[in-house]
């Protein structure tokens, strides 16, 4: 057996090699560049609608040349439920509950924007401290949503630790949730004219002991992702969207705002008192999907500003309307006004009416813009309702984004988007 | 104010303009809301798309009213185009060329109610499978449910078994 020296030895020496016969012109080259290369076939991908990345039910057919993307269709629908008929079937009251299912990862929002609508159609005050419950369930929703989506989105791209840290953080959320509402996640907490209950005894401690601590977990979660070469790396100069193009393509939510554009719902046409509290509008630069994470991120940090403003200037009274065409009476009034108990069983067995006539309420969600658009032809129930889902505005350009990125880079882009499929496909 | 300067250039297209709770809305004629739409987003500065959509109205004729939603960002004004498609084959021009993010809304719009979109570049089913039959949100389409025939009942034709089968 010969030992690996020998071996070496009975090699030829390196060196410039016999020197060779001169040739004469060669073979023909083939002619070189990116005109002459044979037309390939292009690979067809179907990417879901099982995918872990796409976060519910989406297929997306890619259209691949080797690693690269040429072209995406975004396939939706799997998750459509017919909502929007749904509503046309219930009362205004009962039609609530539908709302908190579309983007099921930010209820509490839904069900604002959904009686903002019927609020703004029928002209109906909310009070001061029903406002102020609605905020601070919304700004909860905003931490859990974008918590959720920090975790998902880190961990298709391979961060498992952090999918650990986030959900430990939202689960203090749907604590939170379920200890005002008895649910952790379909609140439905909303009425129109105010809210159904008014806030538990301890509950505004609780909620303390959050904002206390969550400073300190988003700490955490920066110093892991926002300086890491890798997280960098897999990010930053991803699914750039120009300003011009976010408007132009009808982007809207931290996708808008990644790109430089300065449009948040909250602080463009204040709702429910959003005007009093002083708070910051995350601004991107890039518009790529690095700065989308920090938009999110700082929008976390700005969210507890706004809670902990509204626990030191949260107002007493009554949490709900005194209409009594709209809401319900007390429950201590049943048992001594014949009114009370007409107004309760027109409200229930019947519901209340709406004049004639169209409008478009919306309030900003974690994916942006969320409007409601309510035809009403008079009755008591909505005679069209049409949402216009953020989710659904921030896929649209999936085609033009992910046109000439790797195939692993869809995965970043997909995961920055933050879309909901229940909110796409209602 | 915006109505009115509508109301001078477009005298013929603009047939009503209404405010209602603070939301502007205007009718406009088919055939010239591609201009409306134009001058609104060029001369006004509508440059964000909202939505699209359709309201049913069986009763009425023509049958649909077609709306579409924009926004000036700079401004912070939003106005509401609609327009009016009958039947049998309600079609209304797209919207595309001036806002392209209305591609997937009127998409939607298709497949749900049925509207077609005169020049749209991709006009397919966007929610609902491609195979599908109807449009489920007009107000003829029943939204739960199958027909059901009952021994003592026959329909055109057709014996029980097979509509079951």
């Amino acid at each position: 057996m010969r030992s690996v020296a020998e071996t070496r030895v009975a090699q030829e020496p390196f060196g410039p090699g016999p020197a060779q016969e001169p040739f004469g012109p060669g073979p023909a080259q083939e002619p070189f560049g990116p005109e002459h290369e044979p037309e390939t076939d292009w690979v067809e991908l179907n990417m879901g609608p099982q995918h872990p990345s796409t976060h519910g039910v989406l297929r997306v057919r890619l259209k691949l040349d080797g690693e690269r993307v040429r072209d995406a269709d975004a396939d939706v629908g799997y998750l459509h439920t017919g909502f929007e008929k749904s509503f046309e079937e219930k009362t205004y009251t009962q039609g609530i509950t539908f709302s908190d299912r579309m983007d099921y990862l930010a209820p509490p929002i839904n069900n604002v924007g959904f009686v903002m609508s019927v609020e703004k159609l029928i002209g109906v005050e909310v009070p001061a401290r029903a406002q102020a419950i609605r905020v601070l369930m919304m700004e909860l929703a905003r931490i859990a949503s974008h918590e959720l989506w920090l975790g998902t989105a880190g961990l298709d791209l391979g961060v498992y630790s952090g999918f650990f840290y986030a959900w430990r953080d939202r689960e203090l959320v749907l604590d939170l949730n379920e200890s005002y509402s008895g649910v952790r996640m379909m609140t439905s907490f909303t009425r129109v004219g105010g809210v159904a209950w008014d806030l538990p005894e301890g509950w505004i401690e609780q909620l303390q002991r959050f904002i206390d601590v969550m400073p300190g977990r988003i700490d955490d979660f920066e110093a892991m992702l926002t300086d890491n070469p890798i997280w960098h790396q897999r990010l930053q100069g991803i699914g750039a969207l120009s300003a011009q193009e976010a408007i132009k393509t009808g982007v809207t939510g931290p996708m808008l705002r990644a790109s430089g554009v300065d449009y948040d719902v909250r602080k463009a046409f204040p709702y429910c008192g959003y005007e009093q509290y002083d708070f910051q509008v995350p601004l991107g630069v890039n518009g790529d999907c690095y700065d989308r994470y920090r938009v999110r991120v700082r929008e976390m940090r700005e969210s507890l500003k706004i809670l902990q403003q509204v626990v030191d200037t949260l107002p007493t009274g009554p949490w709900i309307t005194s209409d009594r065409k709209v809401a319900l009476p007390p429950r201590s009034e049943l048992s001594k006004s014949m009114e009370s108990v007409i107004h309760h069983f027109r409200l229930v067995s019947e519901g209340f009416k709406g004049p004639v006539g169209d409008v478009y309420a919306f309030v900003e969600s974690p994916r942006g813009e969320l409007g409601f658009y309510l035809v009403s032809d008079g009755t008591n129930k909505p005679y069209r309702m049409k949402v216009r889902p953020p989710s659904f505005c921030n896929l649209q350009p999936l085609k033009k984004l992910v046109q000439g990125v790797l195939l692993a880079d869809v995965i970043a882009i997909m995961g920055s988007m933050d879309f909901i499929l229940g909110d796409v496909d209602r | 104010m915006l109505v009115e300067r509508l109301g001078n250039r477009f005298t013929q297209a603009l047939r009503e303009s209404s405010d209602f709770r603070g939301d502007l809305s205007i009718v406009v004629d088919p055939n010239a809301v591609v201009e409306v739409a134009r001058y609104l987003r060029d001369e006004e500065g509508f440059d964000y798309f909202l939505y699209a959509t359709a309201v049913d109205w069986p009763a009425r004729d023509p049958r649909f009213t077609v709306v579409w939603e924009v926004r000036s960002l700079a401004n912070k004004t939003r106005i509401r185009i609609k327009t009016t498609a009958g039947m049998p084959e309600p079609h209304v021009p797209t919207m595309t060329d001036v806002w392209p993010a209305a591609n997937w809304h009127e998409r939607e719009t298709w497949d749900l109610l049925g509207i077609k979109f005169d020049g749209h570049p991709d006009l397919r089913r966007l929610l609902m499978p491609p195979s599908w039959e109807g449009h489920p949100l007009r107000k003829d389409y029943v939204s739960f449910g199958e027909p059901v025939i009952f021994s003592d009942q026959k329909l055109e034709g057709l014996e029980p078994d097979a509509i079951r089968g």
